[in-house]
């Protein structure tokens, strides 16, 4: 029997052949934790009366969930993994420097082909460069500090293959919203999504990174891109599952009609089509995190607000995923573009996404946001209603006071489905 | 183990966010998570639960995000044991190396207040309530010996080493 990618990447870093259900212990090539998941692994790393961890070099920490620390108990917090990080001589990033994703790809520390292990659930969002990456808690964390391994079942795959191309003003986020509401929550539970076919191979690496970064968002222990058209400015091996590997289900989607998307409260996998709740009135848009917080989306929203100003009943909030994507808006003029229209730019990191400080909606309020969920108090307040779409819809949100459809702003007539 | 207590029960897809949101999970003091466990779900939860109770869920129990804080609150505030017809990947495993028992039963008619007992050894599940008895799903031998060290810390502490 072939393998899929998955039982490929698997099997090299158990050092022997491995298929579905098998349970193996893996060589890791690098672990990443948050500030908010961190300070426990270093309690458990310390249980485990851990001295010094396996290999420096390949473990990150990055301060990014609540950052700056917006009171004593975090910025403590902080300070017992700047120590750590020191001490073991780790690396660490710092306040703004970015999301703990944005910078494990940006600043190189995952290849194709890696088995990444990340002390947060949108860790699979590595799959966009066709590494095998995954969330583990800050135990299991601890465990591979210590020991560079882990044991793993090697999960099942579903193969998704994307065919035809996405009409203007639909992205990458609205096809992953559309493939989580189709799946649902816990339709890849436990499996190894595998997205490939024509639709994939135009799409940018920050575009890859959107569709890895939900496959969580159905369960997904992993959600490898295919790396097919993948540019990434080094030559890499691209990893093809054999012909005869065995996908415990395979689907087809033609992406050529799909219309916007958007999640609505209270759950990512609550998904309709624009044209169903356009119209519902919007009090904050938040563009940022892992899931649509890069350059392209910056430029997708400076595009529908050029010359124009946001809804004065909206606040536009801005938390670009990284320092080095701020830089890039600054220098090419997106930042200028969307502060002019009247967006204000928060530090590169997490921001509101996950409801720790800054931008806490109020009472009945409704948000429409580039994250990737919208459980009830994810940012903060339970009273409120969080609607995820992509960055186009938010900014064009933004600018109506309303959910409603940017191919309007783009002068193309919608197509529906 | 053997345990014993009272079924609080919920339906299916209960996230970690509603376990506990993610403005608490920055702490590593287990009470201020155990004052704060399932609080936009039910937040009548903490008063009412006796330690000991026993937490009970429909399917895919636990999804949503990587935070060790969801078992942790739990198990803080008094929770022995979570049964649940299916659990979250990353849950699941959280939940053992905090050392917090968990019992899957794909089919279970467990209502509030139903009082359960639970032997982890044999994973047998009986609603003394209803009189009516379960079996859980197997666990792999590496998850029973971590449970069995009471947590991963204390699991590698002694081992050094993962073994399957
Ligand atoms: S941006 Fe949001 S989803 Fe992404 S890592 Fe930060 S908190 Fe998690």
């Amino acid at each position: 029997m072939g393998k899929t990618i998955a039982e490929k990447i698997l099997s090299k870093h158990s050092g022997k052949s491995v298929s579905a259900g098998e349970l193996t212990i893996v060589m890791v090539d690098g672990v990443m934790a948050s500030d908010t998941t961190a300070p426990l692994a270093i309690k458990a790393f310390e249980d485990m009366d851990g001295n010094q961890v396996w290999n420096p070099s390949k473990v990150t920490f990055v301060i990014d969930h609540a950052s700056p620390a917006p009171n004593e108990r975090i910025a403590n917090l902080h300070k017992i993994m700047r120590e750590f990080a020191v001490e073991k001589g780790i690396r660490l990033y710092d306040v703004g420097e970015g999301i703990c994703h944005q910078l494990m790809i940006e600043k190189g520390h995952v290849k194709p082909g890696n088995l990444i292990l990340g002390a947060d659930s949108h860790t699979c969002t590595y799959g966009a460069l066709g590494a095998f990456s995954t969330g583990v808690g800050s135990t299991d964390l601890a465990g591979v500090m210590l020991t560079g391994k882990t044991w793993m079942k090697v999960p099942e795959s579903i193969k998704i293959e994307l065919t035809g191309t996405l009409q203007q003003g639909v992205s990458a986020k609205d096809l992953i919203l559309y493939l989580v509401g189709q799946l649902g929550i816990a339709g890849a539970n436990y499996k190894s999504i595998e997205f490939c076919g024509e639709a994939i191979i135009p799409l940018s690496l920050d575009s890859r990174m959107t569709i890895a970064n939900m496959a969580i968002e159905m369960g997904a222990k992993a959600g490898l891109v295919s790396t097919n058209g993948l540019k990434l400015g080094y030559s890499f091996e691209h990893l093809e599952p054999d012909p005869d590997a065995f996908y415990e289900q395979e689907l087809q989607f033609d992406v050529s009609k799909l219309e916007p998307q958007v999640s609505i409260p209270h759950s990512p996998d609550d998904v309709r089509n624009i044209t169903d709740v356009q119209g519902v009135p919007v009090q904050q848009a938040f563009l940022g995190s892992c899931t649509n917080g890069r350059l392209e989306d910056l430029h997708e929203a400076a595009n529908i607000l050029r010359g124009k100003t946001i809804h004065p009943q909206v606040r536009m909030l801005i938390a670009p995923a990284s320092k080095d994507v701020y830089l890039k808006a600054l220098r090419d003029g997106t930042a200028e573009t969307l502060t002019l229209a009247g967006a204000s730019f928060l530090t590169s990191g997490c921001g509101p996404c996950v409801g720790t400080h800054l931008g806490v909606p109020g009472n009945e309020e409704n948000i429409i946001s580039s994250s990737n969920r919208n459980f009830r108090g994810r940012m903060g307040n339970r009273n409120s209603n969080i609607y995820l779409a992509s960055p186009a819809v938010v900014a064009y949100s933004a600018l109506q006071g309303k959910i409603a459809d940017p191919r309007y702003a783009m002068e193309v007539e919608p197509e529906c489905i | 183990m053997h345990l014993n207590g009272n079924a609080h029960v919920y339906g299916d897809d209960i996230d970690t966010d509603r376990i506990i949101p993610g403005k608490y999970t920055k702490t590593l003091n287990l009470n201020d998570l155990a004052d704060h466990v399932l609080e936009d779900l039910d937040p009548d939860f903490r008063s009412r639960l006796q330690s000991g109770d026993i937490l009970v869920g429909g399917s895919n129990f636990g999804c949503g995000s990587s935070r060790e804080q969801a078992p942790l609150a739990l198990k803080a505030a008094g929770v022995s044991v979570v049964i649940a017809k299916s659990f979250a990947r990353i849950f699941y495993r959280n939940a053992i190396n905090i050392g917090l028992p968990l019992v899957e039963i794909p089919h279970h008619e467990i209502n509030s207040q139903d009082e359960i007992s639970v032997d982890l050894e044999s994973g047998r599940v009986v609603n003394e309530t209803a009189s009516k008895e379960y079996v859980g799903t197997k666990m792999p031998e590496v998850m029973i010996s971590i449970l069995n060290a009471g947590g991963l810390a204390s699991y590698l502490k002694t081992n050094k080493n993962y073994s399957i």
